[in-house]
Formats: C-alpha cells, structure tokens, sequence
C-alpha cells in the first residue's frame, strides 16, 4: 500500500517544485515581454502599448554591434585555449596516475571556485605590476582561465567512460600513438569536447565580473549590459539586446545537452 | 608461438617521426605526461595562481596616507585597518546575507531536486533538467536586469499586490527598518530575492544528484517499519541528502560572498564586501586594502570548504 502512494507525488510536492520551476523561468519571459513595450522612459507594467520599433532601433546602434563582435572575438579565443589545455589536463588526470593529480583538479577548479571579482582583480593588479596595457587579450586571458574548467569537466568525465581496452587494442593492432588519437580517442571524446566548447563558450560570452577588471575602456556585450544598467541610455534598446542574448545562450545550452545525453551507450563503456 | 617470432613483432620499431615520438611515449608514458600537463600549468600557475598570490602579497603592505602610494614595506597596517568598525560591518553585512541566501535557496530547491529526483520519468526528467540548466546557464545580467523590471516600483510586482489589494501589505513590509526602503528594488529584501534566484539552480544540482543516490527501498521500509512521512523526512531521507545541500550551499555561499553587481544593481547603498573591494581599488585606489578584503571570503571559504569536506559534501558535487 505504501509503494502505491509513493508512485506519484503528493500534491504539495508537487506544487512546491512546479512553482520552484516557475520561479527560475518567469523573471527571464519577463523580458521578451518588454521588449516589445512602447514605454520608453519607466518600467511600466502593463506596456501601455507593443511596438516592434525597438529591434530596428537595436539594429542600428553601432555601439551595440561592437561590443557584440569583441564579446564573439573574445569567446571564440578564449573557447579554443579551453579546450587545448582542459583536454591536455583531462587526458593527464584521468589517462594515468601520478603525484599532485588532486592539486590539478583543485588548480583547474579555483578560477571559478574563488569569487570572480578575486580572479578580475589578481589578474588587475597582475597586469598593472607587469606594464601590460588593457587589450583584447587581456580579457582573453582572464576568459581562458576559467573556462578551462568547464572544457575539463566535461573531457574527465567522457575519459572515465571510454574504455582503457579500446586503446590497447589500437596499439595493439599496429596503430601508433597519433592514428590511436585520431582514429579512436578522438571520436569518443568529440562530442564531450564540443558540449564542453559551447558551455566554455556561453560562460565568457556572459562574463562580467572579470571581464570588468581586465577590459580597461572596451566594452563586451555583457559590460555594455551593465552599463546600460547603471546609467540608462535607451532602456528599451537594452530589452532588445537582453532577448537577443537569452537566446543566443540558450541555443549553445541545449545543443550541448543533446550531445551528451546519451553518452551511455559508448561502444566499450561498459568493460 | 615462439619467443622469436612474438619478440620480432613487438619489437618492430616504428618508421617515421610519428611512428617513432609514438614509440618514445609508449616506452615512456612520464614524457607524455609532461608533455599533456605543461600548457595547462603553465597557464594556471603563473597566469592564474602567480596573479593571485601578487594579489595577496600586496595586502602585507600598506598605503602612505599623504602620497596616496603603495609603500612596500611589510606591514599589518592593512588588516588593522580592515578591522575598522566600518569594514567590520560590511563584512557582517555580506556574511548574514550569505547565511540567508544559502539557508531560503535550500529550502526552495529541496522539493524541485527531491521531485525531479524520485518522481520525474523519461519526458518530465529531461524537463525539469533542461529547466533547472536554462536559467543557470542564461546571462547573469539579463537575470538580474529582469529583476529590476519586477522589483521597479511602477514594475509587476506592484501592479500584482495592487491588483489582489495587498498593495497596504506591500507598503508595511517596505516600511520596515533595515530591511526596507524605498521600493522594492532600492532594499534589502530585493537584493535578497535576487541573490535567491541567481544562485538557486546550483543548489538543486547537487541536491537533486545526492537524492538520486538514496535508495527508494530506504524510504519504503522506513514507511513499512511504521514511521510516518515526517519522521522518515527527519531521519531518513534529510540526513542523506545533507552531502548535497552542503555541497549547494558551498555554492550559494561563496557567490553571494563575492557579488558585487547584485547589490550594486538592486539594493541599498550600503555596501558588501565585493563592493568594497571593488570602490578601494578603483575610485579609492588603495590596492592594499582591497586586497585585505579580497583576503576575508578566500578565508572563510577555506573555513566553510573544510567544514563542507568532513560533511561528505565533495562526494555529491
């Protein structure tokens, strides 16, 4: 009798979590909303009126498409340095056993186990001891250093899943190291390597914190968000470029989700 | 098979660059494995942890108070100066409103991880995975800036209270000291909510992943064995997925530790500690303090890690 009652949820359980999940999503549809409001000057809800105008006047602000290619420029580098050092860190760490393994991770880990505004300002004061004037690359370092983390998870977590055998056997078949890398590690881990790619890079594309200690004058799309925040230009212009931004991210988030869903079902994960 | 012939084929050299750097890194794996770990150390040792502990070095010195410069000499001045009344007070301030914010998203995530853990099947499971990840992984800015649309006195919220005619309740609560304000968006409630929402799904992840890990025969035989939903809850189901919540609440911590845009965008003008860190090394200019301060949630979250380590948490994260 108590298994029956355990097969669906009681009511409040399922209020509690329905709303919980409500709760997460209704702020961000809020949004969509808006920017299709004609006030121009206030929050007002209701919109007193909707009006496309405002993805028009977005189009043409040139600020807006600037910041949008640095922060495109900025997580496409700072995507690709991930994914070089997670997945040399994760081959390491999970391919062979040696002294410090813990350190690794933890090392790995710390950017962004550490609140962001330590990371943007260590970075800060590092590149004012070391004369480094502020340019694209600087954001890019700071982009690179915690993304890895993400790239790395993912790789850790897909090796673990890839059987040792399958290797061997290449090695053992006459493949050498490189077409062993090509032609077997390479298909396994892709798609890890590409969910964690689109994850590392919907991370720099949405960072601020850092972003604002090692940017100096430049402005990514997130830091022109804040700026926008702090001192309103053209509110509804900032809606626009909110919704455009939710949906740029989302698309990457699900991408990624597909790619490793099933992941189970790995020729030789199950030794 | 004889020994010739097996040695023959196993000691066939390689031809080629390739073939040859693959047989050196067979015969030695350690080559390898400098290889593999020297770009990301390199990286993350000298960039990352070489920046850090610059970082940290600059808060032993102390800032001349007529030149406004950094003198380099070693010196406590700094750390007696973060103890100050005033800082003393921000560093409360942030730390309550850590406490409170891990404390509510417990207690909101609880029944999405426990539903999502137990309940949801197949379709309803990717669901509630797709829907906690979403707003995780949406923009930080947007999150909040969508906050200030709500929390904005002419915003939704009013409008909601207006419209159920609670707008008196509304007032009374805005009326209260320290909490209050002016509108929902200049208080500490605001800033609060905000903190909730923004951290609330890296609570459910790892909350929902320890109750995965229960078994469904502990919660039945609890039932079988006579206690009632309550006391299987206390004893049963909560000390197991403690792990996970402490390992959420690592989370919920250390972000709310460290945010300095929350409180900046909605909130009182008093300040947190990433504020603080952020007006003494910009408009301030005083490196050595915010490096102090810098200094206070790396130590409490060495404190809160330790703690979170003997309680399992690591396990479930």
């Amino acid at each position: 009798m108590r298994s029956d009652t355990e097969a669906t949820a009681s009511l409040p359980l399922k209020i509690a979590a329905g709303a919980g999940i409500a709760f997460l999503h209704l702020p961000i549809l809020l949004i969509f909303v808006y920017a299709f409001t004609t006030e121009e000057k206030s929050f007002q809800w209701p919109p007193p009126g909707l009006t496309l105008n405002w993805f028009s006047v977005a189009w043409n602000r040139p600020d807006v498409w600037q910041a949008l290619s640095l922060s495109v420029k900025v997580a496409s580098v700072a995507t690709a340095i991930a994914l070089l050092l997670g997945t040399l860190a994760a081959a390491a760490v999970s391919q062979t056993r040696f002294f410090g393994r813990e350190a690794i991770s933890l090392l790995v880990i710390l950017p962004i186990a550490l609140p962001g505004i330590i990371t943007g300002i260590a970075l800060r004061s590092a590149f004012s001891l070391a004369d480094i004037p502020y340019s694209l690359w600087t954001i890019i370092l700071g982009h690179g250093t915690f993304c890895v983390v993400v790239v790395y998870n993912n790789a850790v977590a897909r090796f673990r899943r890839t059987s040792g055998s399958l290797i061997e056997a290449s090695m053992d078949l006459g493949a050498d190291g490189f077409q062993t890398f090509r032609h077997i590690i390479l298909p396994n881990i892709a798609t890890a390597l590409l969910a964690g790619g689109m994850l590392a890079f919907a991370l720099s594309f949405d960072e601020v914190i850092v972003t604002t200690f090692t940017g100096g004058q430049q402005a990514t799309l997130p830091i022109w968000m804040l700026q926008e925040l702090i001192r309103p230009r053209q509110r509804p212009v900032t809606n626009v470029v909110a919704v455009v931004v939710v949906l740029v991210t989302f698309l990457p988030i699900l991408a990624a989700y597909y790619l490793t869903r099933d992941t189970d079902e790995i020729a030789g994960s199950g030794k | 098979m004889t020994g010739a012939f097996s040695q023959g084929v196993i000691s066939a050299r390689r031809a080629g660059l390739s073939g040859r750097l693959s047989d050196l890194f067979w015969r030695r794996p350690q080559l390898l494995l400098i290889l593999m770990l020297t770009p990301p150390l390199l990286w993350l040792g000298i960039i990352y942890v070489g920046s850090l502990l610059a970082l940290l070095a600059q808060s032993f010195f102390a800032i001349d108070d007529f030149s406004g410069l950094v003198t380099y000499e070693l010196t406590l001045d700094t750390y007696r100066q973060l103890l100050n009344p005033a800082n003393l007070d921000i560093i409360l301030r942030t730390l309550v409103m850590a406490v409170a914010v891990t404390v509510a998203s417990a207690f909101i995530a609880f029944p999405i991880a426990y539903y999502a853990a137990r309940y949801a099947k197949g379709r309803w499971k990717a669901f509630f995975y797709l829907g906690v990840m979403m707003p995780l992984w949406s923009s930080y800015l947007v999150k909040v800036y969508a906050w200030k649309l709500i929390l904005a006195k002419e915003g939704i919220l009013t409008w909601i209270f207006a419209r159920l005619h609670l707008s008196s309740v509304l007032d009374s609560v805005l009326a209260l000291p320290v909490i209050g304000g002016n509108s929902l968006s200049v208080s500490y409630i605001g800033t609060f909510l905000v903190f909730v929402y923004i951290w609330l799904p890296y609570m459910i992840l790892p909350t929902q992943a320890a109750l995965e890990r229960v078994p469904k025969t502990l919660v039945e035989a609890s039932g079988d064995l006579g206690a009632t939903p309550r006391q299987t809850f206390f004893t049963v189901l909560l000390p197991l997925a403690l792990p996970g919540l402490v390992a959420g609440s690592i989370f919920t911590f250390s972000l709310t530790l460290g945010d300095y845009i929350i409180p900046q965008i909605i909130g009182s003008s008093r300040l947190f500690i990433g504020q603080a860190v952020y007006a003494q090394q910009g408009t301030a200019g005083n490196v050595p303090l915010a490096a102090a301060f810098s200094v206070v949630p790396i130590v409490i979250m060495g404190v809160y890690l330790a703690i979170a380590k003997r309680m399992g948490a690591f396990d479930a994260l």
